[in-house]
């Protein structure tokens, strides 16, 4: 199996991203260059954080034109696993691979610390290790994050359980206190109707290491490799 | 041709930025302003197009690139 981390200019969890892939779990990793026009036969692609073309118009907006992204559109559409991190989420939602959008946070303030989010929904390729309401401690470092979509979207994603994380306390309480930006429903990642498509906004690949102060992100990487394997 | 389009965030959506703004006039002592909604501007000079044309093109633009429909909208007149 085979690992695309995309990188775009202004990535800058392009290489924690690969080194996470290739170094702690020891798979076969790529960087693809967000001009080239090929995938590299890769079996998942992720998105990295970073401030993709410095966040210019809004954050994802000009990275959605990139050429490599229509090759990543494509992938994605015929079943491809595609998971965006942080900026990397905000892509998916500019391209339309996933509903919605991100405004500013509700507080007006960057927000760069770690957070709790629990599993709501474990039946999917990118959480299937983990366990239903598993509290997962990860770091955000956003200023767009506060997801926004119509009532009507918002009812969709709830029918279809495709509301894959929420922002909660340590005890996993889904509370107004935990939802450090404002998002509708504290989601914090959620997942196409067809399930091959995640995007969360904190930062599993800074999360793998207990020397980075938790390994709760592994769930994510080991439920991807696990699923393709 | 000079056009400017002028993107804002939907009337359902909230505006934090806006909110910020109406709360630092209310705290000089504004307190008439009901509202504030802050929005992003753009000038585009165009050329090699008629009027006609620009006028199907411009809110093709705005809503393909420049605005995000799911949050904001748009408006635009021509300058010049």
């Amino acid at each position: 199996m085979k690992f695309g981390v995309i990188v775009f200019p202004g990535s800058n969890c392009d290489y924690d991203t690969f080194y996470v892939l290739k170094n702690i779990f020891m798979q076969d990793t790529v960087f693809i260059w967000h001009k080239e026009h090929d995938l590299k036969n890769v079996d998942c692609v992720i998105l990295p954080g970073g401030f993709s073309y410095g966040d210019y118009l809004r954050s994802g907006a000009i990275a959605k034109f990139s050429p490599i992204m229509q090759e990543v559109k494509e992938f994605a559409l015929k079943g491809g696993l595609v998971l965006g991190i942080c900026n990397g989420f905000q892509v998916l939602l500019e391209l339309g691979l996933l509903p919605g959008a991100m405004l500013r946070n509700k507080n007006l303030k960057f927000l760069c610390q770690f957070v709790h989010i629990n599993i709501v929904n474990n039946k999917t390729c990118f959480t299937h290790k983990g366990k239903k309401r598993q509290v997962l401690k990860i770091p955000i470092a956003h200023f767009d994050g506060n997801y926004y979509a119509p009532p009507e979207t918002i009812a969709e994603l709830k029918k279809n359980n495709q509301i894959i994380f929420q922002y909660s306390d340590a005890n996993g309480m889904v509370t107004e206190q935990a939802n450090v930006n404002g998002s509708l429903e504290n989601i914090a990642g959620l997942i196409n109707k067809e399930g091959n498509v995640l995007g969360m906004m904190p930062h599993p690949e800074r999360a793998s290491e207990s020397i980075l102060g938790s390994t709760d992100g592994r769930i994510i990487f080991e439920s991807i490799i696990n699923y393709l394997g | 041709m000079k056009v400017r389009v002028l993107i804002s965030f939907k009337d359902s959506v909230l505006d934090p930025q806006g909110q910020t703004v109406k709360n630092a006039l209310h705290s000089l002592g504004y307190n008439f302003v009901k509202d504030v909604r802050q929005g992003k501007v753009f000038e585009l000079e165009l050329e090699g197009i008629s009027e006609e044309e620009a006028k199907k093109i411009i809110p093709e633009i705005s809503d393909k690139v420049l605005a995000n429909p799911i949050i904001e909208k748009f408006t635009w007149e021509i300058l010049q």
